[in-house]
């Protein structure tokens, strides 16, 4: 307890110099230009941005990309149909495809730093790992972005309209809300999934994005209720501005916010959901390739061939990891009430400041 | 009561467009239709008779309701299986199975989440803060089939093989407690000196301990016994007594301590109607009068503003009751071991019970059917405590900046009585609609922890009914999951507006 109280000392006397610092920053700049800002200085966030961008990338550049009639050509060697032949070489108890990525040096009895032919392996039939895991994260990263744009725009759209117009409309709206939401999603994938399974990952994105706003819409709805009764919606009005540009120009930018904060998170849960139908054989199917796919079909090898196992499960944590760090950077950075910790310098700049100023007087 | 009303027209619709769909989707006599079998003619015409397939389905699915409606006269039917069986019983096995898989994790998710959340919002910006932050969100992202397995691995399998040759190696000490010296250090925190020492401490303390329970092969013959009951007993009573009432409140103290005391005293008998009385009820039975015991002590010790002090000796009696169930399940531990259907390796990583097991006994089978809920339950709370950390550490963060914390305060109330009182109960409100809510998507969501465990409950059901086109199957699990969310949505609201006065249900203006 006594920690906390000390604490409470600390904080009441730095409170006012702690403002001055926080209003002198934001001098001069634009809501935009503030929430980069606060963006930027959000470390983790940061890196999660330049992981996620490596990583898409790393993963789309590395097989064969079709665009129309133009085929270009992947950096990796192997293609997903390719079949080399196992290697069985130098793996340990006998197994074959192990992989040949290595890291240690040569002087502590490694094979030296190096990738190798199969940095991740080979899979029973020989086919190369890697190449494997970069399909499967291809489709995964795909199903989130379809599922974030999506959800996001349904959830958006239903949840301001019900918002702002409240009544009737909002009662119509919000019943179809509980309606979706009685439909369990992972129910109402696995019934498509298992039917028409073999549309392919674009289909079974589509409609996850279909059934994904739910949670979405609900909190745009409670944002727009809540900035709809405030004074500057009502001085629009009186000014004779129209529902729509109220919506687009006044409340919209001010829920922006909420809005995109869910939808990180509704794109990490897509990534979890997606390989999740598809551990249980109800998402992406057997000759397309998908993270979830991968790992259930190697699953029971674990013991013997550990790397058929790890290699998809990273993937699967180091996308989902970095969305959900951008989502809480930028909670912190659209947050009004977020005050940024001060570091030391800023302190004693603020004291130096503050000492100059009384000198003046 | 006009939202249940419309809350049931939105089921009716969801559960009519979901049956269309799935009959429209799938043809369940298509296996038959291939097979070259002689009786396959015959069975296609039983089966058309049975699920009335020759009726088309948006007039089956009347049919179909028609026995669900029966739920309000209490006797609801499902109709049929592929296979001839009744659903209702399926589903009457298949539910608590589930429920059992769900609660325990939901539980554990809950208390660990709130406590972890709140003491990270209370060292906010702290090096603990982070790396809370940081584990949470990577929890957050795993998925659980992939935890699963890994658990199964090296929790399981590791943990059995350990138990041969119950000897932890000296390495492994010093990990744990470098470990759990930064862990306490960093919950606690304060100048560098201080987290130092404590460090210090806890990593000494924590090598000691382990050395002993290797030494003393507890591992194996693991138990409490009565004086570290006792000992225990003591801790737990200052503990409570200091969260609900400060020490400073001497009859508190005094109700708590007493309460230890007549734990420690009703060690024997206890163990007595644990061995000649073994059944759930007489447990039940027995908290009960250790409710009523903490009641009558603590208005025996209060003379004045009884209720705080009746409630927290009630708090320590449960606390030490249960500590006490803990101490007799560790004894049943050895004879576990034991049995040849456990030969030794008590961690399973798969199935809801050991068939093998002699059922007969109480004890032992109420051992085995937590020994299978361990990996499961661990799997689940990782995956879902990570939610409840983030939720609590920001309401409670938005609580300590509201103005009543402020006056709280100002009036000179103790740091304890304000966290406690004033901000740990504003961040319950929010927090009940959440567990409410999460309570029954974890029901639905439960079919892929059940298929990696191997668990029999409604996720199996379900799986099964998708993939021989079972349609009355496939609505009961359907028709049960979402009436539960939506049954959990009403709960959360009505909660909320009676937790919180100036929510009121309904308030369209």
């Amino acid at each position: 307890m006594a920690i906390l109280k000390r604490k409470k000392v600390e904080i009441s006397s730095t409170d006012a110099s702690e403002n001055a610092i926080a209003n002198k920053e934001t001098e001069g700049l634009s809501q935009r230009q503030i929430v980069f800002r606060r963006f930027v200085r959000h470390r983790a966030a940061m890196i999660s941005v330049f992981t996620l961008i490596f990583l898409i990338l790393f993963v789309y550049t590395a097989l064969d990309f079709k665009i129309g009639p133009w085929n270009i050509h992947g950096w990796w060697k192997y293609k997903v149909e390719d079949l080399p032949e196992l290697r069985y070489k130098d793996c340990p108890n006998g197994n074959v495809g192990c992989p040949t990525f290595s890291l240690r040096p040569k002087f502590l009895g490694g094979s030296g730093f190096g990738l190798g032919d199969h940095p991740f392996g080979q899979d029973d039939i020989g086919r190369d790992y890697f190449a494997l895991v970069m399909k499967g994260a291809q489709r995964s990263l795909m199903v989130m972005f379809i599922v974030g744009i999506i959800g996001g725009t349904i959830g958006t759209v239903v949840g301001s309209i019900s918002g702002y117009f409240r009544g009737t409309v909002d009662a119509v709206l919000m019943r179809f809300t509980d309606f979706i939401i009685t439909i369990p999603t992972i129910i109402i994938g696995s019934v498509i999934g298992f039917h028409f399974g073999n549309l392919g990952a674009t289909f079974l994105a589509l409609y996850l994005g279909l059934f994904a706003w739910t949670g979405l819409s609900r909190l745009v709805r409670g944002e727009f209720l809540k900035l709809r009764e405030l004074e500057f919606v009502d001085a629009a009005r009186v000014a004779g501005a129209s529902n729509r540009r109220i919506i687009f120009k006044h409340i919209l930018p001010n829920a922006v916010g909420v809005i995109i904060v869910s939808v990180t998170l509704l794109m990490s849960g897509a990534i979890l959901l997606e390989t999740a139908l598809s551990y249980i054989g109800f998402g992406v199917v057997a000759p397309d390739v998908s993270l979830g796919l991968l790992i259930s079909q190697y699953q029971d090898s674990f013991t013997s061939r550990p790397w058929l196992f790890w290699y998809p499960g990273f993937f699967i944590i180091a996308i989902a990891l970095s969305v959900n760090f951008i989502g809480d950077g930028l909670r912190d950075a659209f947050d009004p009430r977020q005050r940024r910790r001060l570091s030391l310098k800023d302190r004693r700049a603020a004291r130096i400041e503050s000492s100059d100023s009384k000198g003046g007087e | 009561m006009r939202r249940l009303g419309i809350l049931l027209v939105i089921l009716f619709g969801s559960s009519f467009i979901l049956y269309n769909l799935a009959a429209i989707s799938g043809d369940p006599l298509e296996a038959l239709r291939t097979s070259s079998s002689p009786s396959a003619k015959q069975q296609m015409v039983t089966l058309t008779r049975e699920l009335q397939l020759n009726v088309p389905p948006p007039l089956r699915y009347f049919i179909w309701l028609r026995g669900v409606l029966g739920l309000f006269i209490g006797q609801i039917d499902f109709g049929n299986s592929r296979s001839g069986q009744s659903v209702s019983t399926l589903v009457q096995h298949a539910i608590p199975v589930t429920i059992r898989l769900v609660t325990m994790a939901t539980i554990v998710a809950i208390i660990l989440g709130i406590t972890v959340g709140i003491v990270t919002a209370l060292r906010q910006y702290s090096r603990f803060d982070y790396a809370m932050t940081f584990v949470s969100f990577l929890m957050y992202s795993l998925p659980v089939f992939w935890v699963a397995v890994l658990l199964k691995q090296y929790l399981a399998i590791r943990f059995n093989t350990f138990l041969q040759n119950p000897q932890i190696p000296f390495g492994w000490i010093v990990v744990f407690s470098i470990a759990s010296g930064i862990f306490w250090s960093g919950v606690i925190s304060g100048s560098r000196k201080r987290v130092l020492k404590i460090f210090g401490a806890v990593f000494v303390a924590n090598v000691l301990l382990l050395e002993l329970l290797s030494a003393l092969k507890w591992f194996t013959h693991p138990g409490l016994g009565p004086i570290i009951l006792f000992g225990a007993g003591i801790g737990t009573a200052v503990g409570v007594t200091q969260l609900s009432l400060g020490l400073n409140n001497k009859s508190g103290l005094k109700a708590s301590l007493a309460m230890a005391v007549l734990s420690l005293i009703a060690y024997y008998p206890s163990q007595y109607i644990f061995k000649h009385s073994p059944h759930i009820t007489t447990i039940l039975l027995m908290a009960l009068f250790t409710l009523v015991l903490g009641a009558g002590v603590g208005w025996a010790f209060a003379k004045i503003d009884r209720g705080p002090v009746m409630r927290t000796a009630m708090i320590t009696g449960l606390i030490l009751a249960f500590l006490t169930l803990l101490d007799k399940l560790m004894q049943t531990w050895a004879p576990y071991m034991a049995t040849d259907a456990v030969n030794g390796r008590p961690v399973p990583t798969i199935g809801q019970a050991n068939a093998l097991l002699d059922q007969s006994n109480f004890w032992l089978s109420t051992l085995d059917t937590l020994m299978h809920l361990v990996l499961p339950t661990i799997a689940l709370t990782l995956i879902s405590f990570a939610g409840y950390v983030r939720y609590t550490r920001g309401t409670l963060l938005e609580v300590l900046n509201a103005d009543y914390i402020r006056t709280a305060r100002a009036k000179g109330l103790t740091e304890r009585t304000v966290i406690m009182r004033h901000a740990f109960r504003n961040t319950l409100i929010p927090l009940t609609t959440i567990i409410v809510v999460d309570f029954a998507g974890i029901i639905g969501g439960a079919i892929i922890t059940e298929s990696v465990f191997g668990w029999v409950g409604m996720g199996t059901l379900f799986r099964q009914a998708i993939s021989s086109f079972d349609l009355n199957l496939l609505m009961a699990v359907f028709f049960i999951t979402a009436s539960l969310s939506v049954l959990a949505n009403l709960i959360a609201d009505l909660l909320y507006s009676a937790l919180d006065p100036r929510i009121r249900v309904g308030a369209g203006k």
